[in-house]
C-alpha cells in the first residue's frame, strides 16, 4: 500500500497542539538563567544546553516521524530540507533555509531568519561567550543519530551577538549502518 | 529650546538601576551632582504618596529653585523620576509611558536581574531618543 504523501510543513503545524510562545520563550529563558546560576562557567552552560537538546532530540525523532509521514530520505540533502522545512516548522514554527553547500553534499548551513526562543533577549557583558540556543544543535544532533548519522553541529552567525540571522552548519560525519542488537553465540 | 532633565530609575528597594542626564543644555560636573542629590531627597515624598493614589503618574511632587520633580510609579514599585524646569505636563507623561514599555521589555529578558542595573545600551540610546522627542 502506498504511504501518504508527505504533509507540508503548515498542515502539520496547523495540526499539532500549540502552546502560548511566550510561555515558550519564558520558560526556555528560565532554564538559561538558571543553568548560568547553577553552573556559573559559560562554556559549561553551553555543554549542558547540548545535552539537554541531545537527550530531547533523540526523542523528538519518533514523534517526527509519526506525525510527519515523510518517506525515507534518499541522500543528506533531503534530510538537511525535511529538518528546515518540516521539523523546524512543526516544532517551532518557523521556516528556515538550507544553504552552502559543500562539494560532496556533507556540510550545509541551515538558516533561521526568526527564532522563537530568543524573543527580548540581550546578552549581559557577563555572558559573552553564551549560545543561547545551544539546544537546538543538540536537538538536531540527537534526533540524527537516532536515524543513524553521526553530524557536527556548530554556530556560525547568532543575532545575540551581532550577526543578522541564526545559521548553524551541520556536518555530516559518517552514517552508522544499523546493528543487529543480539550477539548470536548467547 | 534649552532645558536641563535628570531622569532616573529607582528600583523598589531603594537603589538607583538606572540613570541619564537627558537634557539639551551641556552638562556640568556640579549640576549632576546637585541634580542626583535633589531626586534622592524626593524619595521619601514618593514613597508616602505612591500609597495613597492608584494612578501611575504622580506629576510634580517637590520643588528646588525652578526645578521640578515628577514621579511615575510602576506595579512593581519601581520608580522613574524626571527632574525637569519645563511644564510639559503631557510631554511628560508620554515619556514615562514609553520608558515605561522599554522597561517592560528589560525585565523580559531571562539574563536580566530584576533590581539590578539596566547596563544595556540599546535601552540607553533608546531612552535619549524617546527624551529627545518628548522634552
Amino acid at each position: 500500500m502506498p504511504a501518504a504523501a508527505p504533509r507540508s510543513g503548515d498542515a502539520i503545524f496547523a495540526s499539532v497542539e500549540h502552546v502560548n510562545a511566550e510561555l515558550f520563550t519564558l520558560t526556555y529563558g528560565a532554564i538559561v538563567r538558571q543553568l548560568l546560576t547553577d553552573l556559573e562557567e559559560v562554556d559549561e552552560v553551553n555543554k549542558q544546553l547540548d545535552q539537554m537538546g541531545y537527550n530531547i532530540g533523540i526523542r523528538l525523532i519518533d514523534e517526527f516521524l509519526a506525525k510527519a509521514n515523510v518517506s525515507r530520505c534518499v541522500d543528506f540533502k533531503e534530510t538537511a530540507e525535511t529538518i528546515a522545512k518540516v521539523g523546524f516548522k512543526m516544532f517551532l514554527g518557523v521556516t528556515a533555509s538550507v544553504t552552502n553547500w559543500d562539494a560532496d553534499g556533507t556540510c550545509c548551513s541551515i538558516v533561521l531568519e526568526d527564532n522563537p526562543l530568543v524573543d527580548f533577549v540581550e546578552l549581559p557583558d557577563t555572558c559573552q561567550g553564551l549560545y543561547y540556543c545551544n539546544v537546538l544543535s543538540g536537538v538536531i544532533r540527537g534526533a540524527l543519530e537516532m536515524v543513524s548519522m553521526k553530524t557536527e553541529i556548530t554556530w556560525t552567525r547568532d543575532v545575540l551577538r551581532g550577526d543578522d540571522a541564526y545559521e548553524l552548519q551541520v556536518k555530516l560525519l559518517k552514517l552508522v549502518p544499523e546493528e543487529y542488537p543480539y550477539k548470536d553465540d548467547e | 529650546m534649552a532645558t536641563t532633565a535628570c531622569f532616573i530609575i529607582v528600583s523598589r528597594n531603594d537603589i538607583p538601576i538606572y540613570e541619564a542626564e537627558v537634557g539639551s543644555t551641556v552638562k556640568r560636573e556640579d549640576a549632576a551632582h546637585l541634580h542626583q542629590f535633589i531626586l534622592h531627597a524626593a524619595q521619601d515624598i514618593v514613597q508616602d504618596l505612591a500609597w495613597t493614589t492608584s494612578a501611575m503618574f504622580l506629576k510634580a511632587i517637590d520643588r528646588f529653585n525652578d526645578l521640578v520633580v515628577s514621579v511615575y510609579v510602576t506595579a512593581g514599585h519601581t520608580r522613574f523620576m524626571l527632574l525637569h524646569d519645563s511644564r510639559n505636563d503631557d510631554g511628560i507623561k508620554s515619556f514615562f509611558q514609553e520608558v515605561h514599555e522599554l522597561y517592560i521589555k528589560t525585565l523580559l529578558n531571562p539574563l536580566y536581574l530584576p533590581g539590578s542595573r539596566i547596563t544595556s545600551s540599546h535601552f540607553d540610546t533608546k531612552v535619549r531618543a524617546l527624551a529627545r522627542k518628548y522634552l
